[in-house]
């Protein structure tokens, strides 16, 4: 058959079975598959390009480049070739007068068009309400933050002095980006214009300096140009970027796209599922049409590829169809989520559509094409007679097929290979699992069948006889109900989960550098003023400089950020205790009589090589410290605590000169209780994270909001999957209700029957799939999300009414044509 | 037109061979009919099936218009059998998602007709079927079915038709009326026609009789 012939021929033989309502069950998967992972790709893809926008808001620009000295002007130069915007700042400590008050302060000098992301914030006065703002400082201003003002006991129209240059205080600083970045080192802070610096005569030979300039624009050139910077930085030049700066977005952010891709990654596996039941269904119903077409002298080849091609066509019309409604359901979402975030998405890109597509020819190329390779096989002797049938082993073939397209889908739709992995190995284990268990309790209930009434006998004998077949519908159901229960119960105790990991009574202020002789002053001045005094913590500034006796430099490693963090010094501390927010994964914590001991993050350790049992040695106020690593623990980073990549043993690290730091959660009315503590303690730093957790939250809630979303997706694929198992039996049931009703059975007796049947199958299917929720819920909490989950054992319970009402709810609506086909046409059917 | 030489087909059952059909020698004329007779299990359907080239022999061989059938792959078989062939089947062989015109353009867009549809619809009427086009199959009585049937294989103006057992899922008036639209269909086509029946009286309407028995002609 000629090519153009054979396209007709197939896009008549797609209108015919379309029309026959052959493909619905085949196209409404397909649907829900592409239009899911479409409008995950979609959302993903603005929301991430928001997030890194919104993330970036705390850098100031897309990206920041720091150095010691003034940028070079080839530099700036780049950025404007490349088409990207840039905005400087001065950056230094300087001291602040007020009358005879005196305050460290890090100054920053802005020109006009700073920040290029975010916003600067500010107020009238102290404790009053602020509002964004696009100004900076006039010449001549100056903007102080909170702390600077209670420090200096000054107010919005008084001067202060800094340096050789009077400026008047213009406003109260309480948002400026960057604020985030590197906090363990900041003052308090004021902004002048940049116009102002060289009056000021701060800026010397030899003054310790910071000159930054900001980038953004087009995130393509914005990589282009990092790509550009990083072989040309000097020795006290850096970029900073959101993936080294902020390690609390980015795990959230990481979190957030596992999640969305999790889900997304099960409504497609339950597609596949839906489909290959489907395509099964059709290939069986299609086998003797094919057959007579054998006869009426269609070569095997034409007939596999007018399937194909058929398949190809719906293929092509539904990946439009889903990919449209994946756009839509996107835009629903965006303009829902829009109130929350009162972000502007940027545009859609095309890419988001393409992926949706292509997910479904791997979808129908998995477990659609396998299936109807079959029809290649069917002799033209079948139209005489039905027996020479097709050799059906191929459904294991098929299984297999689909299982390696639906595992490499896995991997790419969660982004993750661990993530994809742990899916995929719970999944297939489950489904194994729930075949082996079916099959055994489906064979004993045909053993139960003898005993009960016609009812219950032929209810029972009907599942026992179909036996295999029967225990591949039941761990389809299961694998589906899994999938629902993981979807709503799990995942609700996922976000739940989540969201205690940051929850929004975290604590918003940061307090260093307290002093041991002021440690008792500062914990009577939080009771004083109704504040429950933190857990401090002390700590120590060190350098690591040898692991196992072996001296190491940032040059040993190759990671960027490997090579920062051994050049730099670390916050160390000591406790007695495992800090409460800890999570010990290796080793043991020590006892009352430790030794030279230390515990280290896991991160860290992954990073730097370290082990249980290594040796570390620590440069400390000029003396060497050393110790063996005795435990690993694994720390939440956005739980806004003090914590510590590394801890020592009290004996190790006690006698050591020690500053003190805490976290706590300031109520508003609280506020000028912390305010005085800066005045009554000028050395502490107190910082303020609030901002940054307030757009953590609101980061928190949009994602979670995009889980549930798409979780619907997810839901509707679990519910075509029950359809379709179901469905698989239909023919047989129709055949078999029809002679049953010709014998003289009534409908109530055929139908109480089913019931039987379909009762032991829901039943069964939501304990293995409650079972398998609970197990897969853990695992994936534990070893991918780093969550605590607690088991939901109301499973148990739920599990098996779930399954029982939908698997009969499903079987009444999927199986009305049992008993509306009057017997005579059901028989005639059945040939 | 069809010429079969020492057609022998053999089957496993079990632990044995059982011979189907033993050493068949036949020559059908062109426009001849034949009826193909005996009881159940003598071969009749094994026979059509071999003539057709749907099944393959043990040993033997069939010549088809000049073509040695099993000289040809199975997909080559399934070309002539499109050219040349056309089908009654006991059970109809409708497919249930196409109508009932949809069925009988079949076999032409197969092979790539043009004018499928007026063709079609002209076999249809021609049937009695023209108020029934677009009904499905199962919305059609057995007769109804087997006209359908008859309007398929006929469309493509076959050589032979190869009838088996077209009557055996009909009441008896129905099939009466059913054979007498083969017979005139045969007659105005001219073709041959290969008639597979347990229906003595019927296969006596053909010209020639060829009665099976223990899978050999027994006369």
């Amino acid at each position: 058959m000629h090519f153009a012939h054979l396209v007709r021929f197939s896009a008549s033989l797609l209108a015919r079975d379309f029309r026959a309502g052959e493909l619905r069950v085949l196209a409404a998967a397909l649907l829900v598959a592409v239009a899911a992972a479409t409008s995950v790709a979609f959302f993903a893809d603005r929301l991430k390009q928001t997030f890194s926008r919104e993330a970036h808001q705390l850098l100031g620009g897309d990206l920041l480049l720091i150095s010691e000295k003034p940028w070079p002007r080839e530099v700036p130069g780049e950025l404007a070739r490349r088409g990207l915007r840039s905005a400087t700042s001065v950056s230094f400590i300087s001291m602040v007068r007020a009358g005879e008050a005196g305050q460290l302060a890090r100054v920053k000098a802005v020109e006009a068009g700073y920040p290029l992301r975010g916003t600067l914030r500010i107020a009238s006065a102290l404790n009053r309400a602020d509002a964004p703002t696009k100004e900076t400082p006039n010449p001549g201003v100056v903007w102080l933050d909170e702390r600077l003002m209670s420090a200096l006991g000054t107010t919005v129209g008084e001067r202060v002095q800094l340096g050789e240059l009077t400026l008047a205080i213009g406003a109260v600083l309480t948002l400026e980006p960057e604020r985030g970045a590197g906090f363990m080192n900041l003052a308090p802070r004021l902004l002048i214009n940049a116009a102002d610096l060289p009056a000021t005569g701060l800026i010397q030979t030899g003054s310790r300096v910071s000159y930054r300039l900001y980038a953004a624009g087009d995130p393509a050139a914005v990589s282009g140009f990092e790509r550009w910077i990083q072989p040309r930085l000097a020795r006290g030049q850096s970029v900073e970027t959101l993936e080294n700066a902020r390690p609390e977005v980015r795990v959230l952010l990481e979190r957030a796209e596992q999640f969305l891709g999790l889900i997304a990654a099960l409504a497609m596996v339950l597609a596949g599922i839906a489909i290959a039941f489907a395509t099964r269904r059709f290939v069986e119903r299609h086998l003797d049409g094919c057959a007579v077409m054998r006869c009426l002298g269609a070569a095997q080849r034409t007939l596999v590829l007018a399937y194909v091609l058929e398949f190809v066509l719906l293929g092509a019309v539904v990946f439009a169809g889903g990919c449209l409604v994946g756009w839509i359901a996107h835009q629903a979402l965006v303009h829902w989520l829009g109130q929350l975030a009162a972000v502007a998405l940027p545009a859609p890109t095309l890419v988001p559509a393409l992926q949706g597509f292509l997910i479904g020819v791997v979808l129908l190329l998995g477990f659609a094409v396998p299936p109807l390779l079959q029809i290649r096989d069917v002799p033209a002797l079948r139209v005489i007679r039905r027996e020479s049938r097709p050799p059906r082993a191929s459904a294991l073939l098929t299984y297999a097929t689909g299982m390696i397209a639906a595992s490499v889908l896995l991997v790419w739709q969660a982004g993750d290979v661990k993530l994809g992995g742990w899916v995929i190995v719970s999944f297939s284990g489950a489904g194994l699992a729930f075949f082996a268990v079916s099959l055994l309790l489906v064979r004993a209930a045909g053993g139960l069948a003898s005993r009960g009434g016609v009812v219950l006998r032929y209810g029972l004998a009907s599942l026992s006889r179909r036996g295999s077949s029967s225990a591949l519908q039941i761990a389809s159901l299961a694998l589906g109900l899994t999938a629902i229960l993981l979807l709503t119960v799990t995942r609700a105790d996922l976000i739940a989960a989540w969201r205690r990991a940051s929850p929004p009574d975290a604590p918003n202020r940061f307090v260093f550098n307290i002093q041991p002789d002021q440690l008792a002053g500062v914990q009577e001045h939080f009771r004083e003023h109704g504040i429950v005094p933190p857990e401090v913590y002390p700590m120590v500034r060190g350098r690591l400089v040898a692991v196992n006796g072996q001296a190491i430099s940032g040059a040993d490693y190759e990671s960027e950020r490997t090579r920062r963090l051994v050049e730099r010094e670390f916050n160390l501390s000591w406790t007695e205790a495992l800090p409460a927010h800890n999570q010990l994964v290796a080793g043991t914590w020590w006892g009352a009589n430790p030794g030279a001991e230390f515990s280290v993050e896991q991160g860290i350790a992954r990073r730097l090589g370290l082990a249980l049992g290594d040796t570390l040695t620590y440069a400390v106020a000029g003396e060497t410290l050393i110790g063996r690593i005795t435990s690993v623990r694994k720390l939440q980073w956005d739980s806004m605590r003090v914590n510590f990549f590394v801890i020592a043993s009290p004996e190790l690290l006690s006698r050591y000169p020690a500053s003190y730091a805490t976290s706590l959660r300031v109520a508003p009315e609280h506020e000028a209780g912390l305010n005085e503590l800066t005045r009554r303690f000028p050395s502490l730093t107190v910082v303020d994270v609030s901002a940054m957790l307030r757009q953590l939250q609101t980061i928190l809630d949009q994602v979670i909001a995009a889980v549930q979303f798409v979780f619907l997706f997810a839901l509707a694929a679990g519910l075509i999957v029950l359809y379709a198992a179901l469905g698989a039996t239909e023919d047989e049931r129709r055949r078999e209700a029809a002679l049953l009703r010709a014998l003289g059975a009534r409908a109530r007796q055929v139908r109480a029957a089913h019931r039987v049947e379909f009762l032991f199958m829901g039943l069964l299917a939501g304990a293995l799939g409650s079972a398998a929720a609970l197990a897969i819920g853990s695992v994936l909490a534990f070893e991918v999300f780093q969550l605590n989950l607690e088991p939901n054992y109301w499973l148990a319970l739920l599990g098996p009414l779930v399954g029982a009402c939908l698997v009969m709810l499903n079987a009444r609506i999927g199986l009305r044509s049992v008993f509306s086909t009057p017997p005579s046409v059901a028989l005639r059917e059945a040939g | 037109m069809i010429e079969a030489r020492g057609l022998t087909k053999r089957v496993r059952s079990g632990e044995s061979m059982l011979t189907i059909l033993h050493d068949v020698h036949l020559a059908v004329q062109p426009a001849e009919a034949i009826g193909v007779v005996g009881a159940s299990g003598s071969g009749k359907t094994t026979l059509l099936s071999l003539l057709a080239g749907l099944d393959t022999p043990s040993a033997g061989s069939v010549r088809l218009d000049g073509t040695e059938l099993f000289a040809l792959d199975e997909d080559a078989r399934a070309a002539l059998r499109g050219q040349l062939i056309g089908f009654v089947f006991q059970s109809f062989q409708l497919l249930p998602a196409l109508t009932a015109l949809e069925n009988v353009m079949l076999p032409l867009e197969l092979s790539e007709s043009p004018d499928a549809r007026p063709m079609a619809l002209e076999m249809l009427e021609r049937v009695g079927l023209s108020e029934r086009t677009h009904h499905y199959p199962k919305y059609l009585s057995g007769g109804e079915q087997q006209r359908v049937a008859l309007a398929r294989a006929f469309v493509t103006r076959p050589k032979v038709l190869f009838a088996d057992e077209p009557t055996g899922s009909l009441d008896a008036a129905t099939g009466a009326g059913v054979i007498e639209l083969i017979f005139e269909l045969n007659a105005h086509f001219g073709a041959t026609l290969v008639l597979v029946t347990h229906d003595e009286p019927l296969a006596a309407r053909c010209t020639r009789l060829v009665r099976l028995a223990g899978g050999r002609i027994a006369g």
